[in-house]
């Protein structure tokens, strides 16, 4: 038995970076919270499985108010795995613990904490579920083309810039970019262009049958779409807080 | 050695079971040496549908287990003697599948015949990942409706991802077997029509099998339906699917069409 703590071995301890998303809570929280479950209810299981992070920055609460609200997101199914913006005596140790330094993910940089070993740094935030969807060489201009089809089930996350498909992107199948989206196919399941907060963002796509689309945090359900233009080749664009759907010639 | 054909389809009921025993007793017809293999532990049909439901003593977990040797649990087909079934069990649960049991069964099975078929169950858990784990091909069963075409669709893609092909980096041949295809409600358009579903999935079509009494019939006298009646119009499905799965370039017809619309169909299967 002592042989094994005379060899300790070492346990290891590195520093990662994590894409995640951040939510804004707004005053009053009821109002806020309706709004959400709004958009839960239109877009079943987005915030599912997915990390997200409480930004409280500027907002007047008390740590009451703040336990409350964790507590609210958690029966939502939405659990919060950092807080940013709050003031050390907000936080205690029943709540998720605090988070600094975050930026926008387009500028997203190695954490300087600890260097990361190189091949972590070579494609950041490219997630491609139970799919060996391999981009190809990017020129300059962060972007990825994928040439298989997307299926059902897989979800394609690339933060850093534009993402074409050639091929069609299935029922059940979502892609979300930095940049813009485009389609060489039919688009019947998720896209949601611009996340980290790019409104200039765009979606093309040959045929839409899309489930939902978004850019920058603006969503459209199937339901919301114009008829006349399903099964259109069409471009999707924001003006101001509206999803415009335009034909393509 | 042998080639391995999983037998796919995510959703149930679309004619996994079926198809399996109609292609691997087609294939023996043929005079190769076949085995099908029930992955399906728990719910075990494929026994029934080959009519060898009373001669099972040793099924596939009592193998991985080291209870029974393979060709003892092996059973001979009393029709046609070069087709040969590994039946599931149908008392334990999937747990009993052993990844490293299952590799061992399947590099023997591949060493001692031509085809292996492997019947998958339903689902995407560990039965039917480990039914496709070690196949060289893949036939995805489907039916002509949006559900069926919807999980085969997330199959394909765990086809490409999950296997051990996809593992070493290699591609894995895949099929589509459309399956209960219905000329009357397609003639109304109550189904997906073939072009949509090849559109949609863009994978090969092996073939097209008609919705016909004659494949139920063959199940209930536990026949597959190219030994019951070979000459109905599914048994000439199967066979063209086996002569296509060997490499045959065969006009493909759409049940209920008429002729001369198949040179358009077989344009497309190299989507």
């Amino acid at each position: 038995m002592t042989d094994m703590l005379t060899k300790p071995r070492p346990i290891r301890l590195k520093g990662r970076s994590f894409l995640a998303l951040a939510l804004s809570p707004e005053l009053p929280f009821e109002d806020w919270l309706a709004r959400l479950d709004d958009l839960a209810a239109r877009s079943a299981g987005f915030f599912l499985r997915r990390p997200v992070v409480l930004d409280v920055e500027g907002l007047d609460i008390d740590k009451a108010e703040l336990r409350g609200l964790v507590d609210q997101l958690k029966t939502r199914n939405v659990r919060i795995m950092g807080i940013e913006g709050a003031r050390p005596s907000l936080l205690g140790s029943d709540l998720p613990p605090a988070m600094s330094d975050g930026r926008p993910a387009s500028d997203f940089t190695a954490p300087d904490f600890e260097t990361p070993a190189p091949e972590e740094t070579v494609k950041p935030g490219v997630v491609a579920s139970n799919a060996p969807l391999e981009p190809l060489p990017s020129t300059s201009k962060p972007s990825i083309i994928i040439t298989e089809p997307v299926r059902s089930g897989q979800s394609l996350f690339f933060p850093d810039g534009d993402v074409t498909v050639v091929g069609s992107v299935a029922s059940g199948a979502e892609i979300v970019a930095g940049g813009s989206i485009h389609i060489y196919g039919t688009l019947r399941g998720r896209a949601m262009a611009g996340t980290t907060g790019n409104p200039g963002a765009r979606i093309f796509c040959s045929r839409l049958e899309a489930e939902l689309i978004a850019i920058d945090g603006f969503y459209k359900t199937a339901e919301d779409m114009e008829p006349d233009l399903r099964g259109k080749t069409v471009q999707i664009w924001l003006e101001g807080e509206t999803i415009r759907t335009g034909a393509l010639a | 050695m042998g080639k391995v054909i999983v037998v796919t389809s995510g959703k149930g009921g679309v004619g996994k079971t079926t198809s399996t025993a109609a292609l691997g007793a087609a294939l023996a017809q043929n005079g190769e040496k076949v085995v099908v293999v029930d992955f399906d532990v728990g719910l075990r049909n494929l026994d029934l549908v080959m009519g060898a439901e009373r001669r099972v003593v040793y099924d596939f977990v009592n193998v991985i287990q080291g209870e029974a040797k393979l060709p003892q649990a092996l059973i001979r087909d009393k029709r046609v003697e070069t087709l040969y079934l590994l039946p599931a069990s149908q008392t334990r649960d999937k747990d009993n599948l052993t990844p490293e049991g299952v590799e061992k069964v399947m590099a023997s099975l591949k060493k001692a015949f031509d085809w292996v078929i492997c019947d998958s169950p339903a689902g995407i858990e560990r039965g039917a990942t480990l039914a496709m784990r070690h196949a060289d091909i893949a036939i995805v069963v489907t039916n002509p409706e949006v559900s069926s075409v919807r999980d085969s669709d997330r199959i394909i893609g765990l086809l490409d991802s999950k296997t051990l092909k996809a593992e070493k980096g290699e591609r894995m041949e895949k099929h589509l077997l459309l399956t209960r295809y219905d000329p009357a409600r397609a003639e109304r358009g109550d189904m997906l029509k073939v072009d949509d579903v090849l559109e949609i999935l863009s994978i090969p079509l092996l073939g097209i099998i008609p919705e016909s009494m004659d494949v139920l019939r063959a199940s209930n006298i536990g026949s597959p339906v190219t030994l019951a009646s070979g000459d109905s119009s599914p048994a000439r499905a199967y066979f063209d699917a086996v002569r296509r799965l060997k490499g045959e370039d065969l006009p493909l017809v759409v049940p209920g069409e008429k002729r001369g619309f198949f040179g358009k169909f077989f344009g497309r299967k190299a989507a």
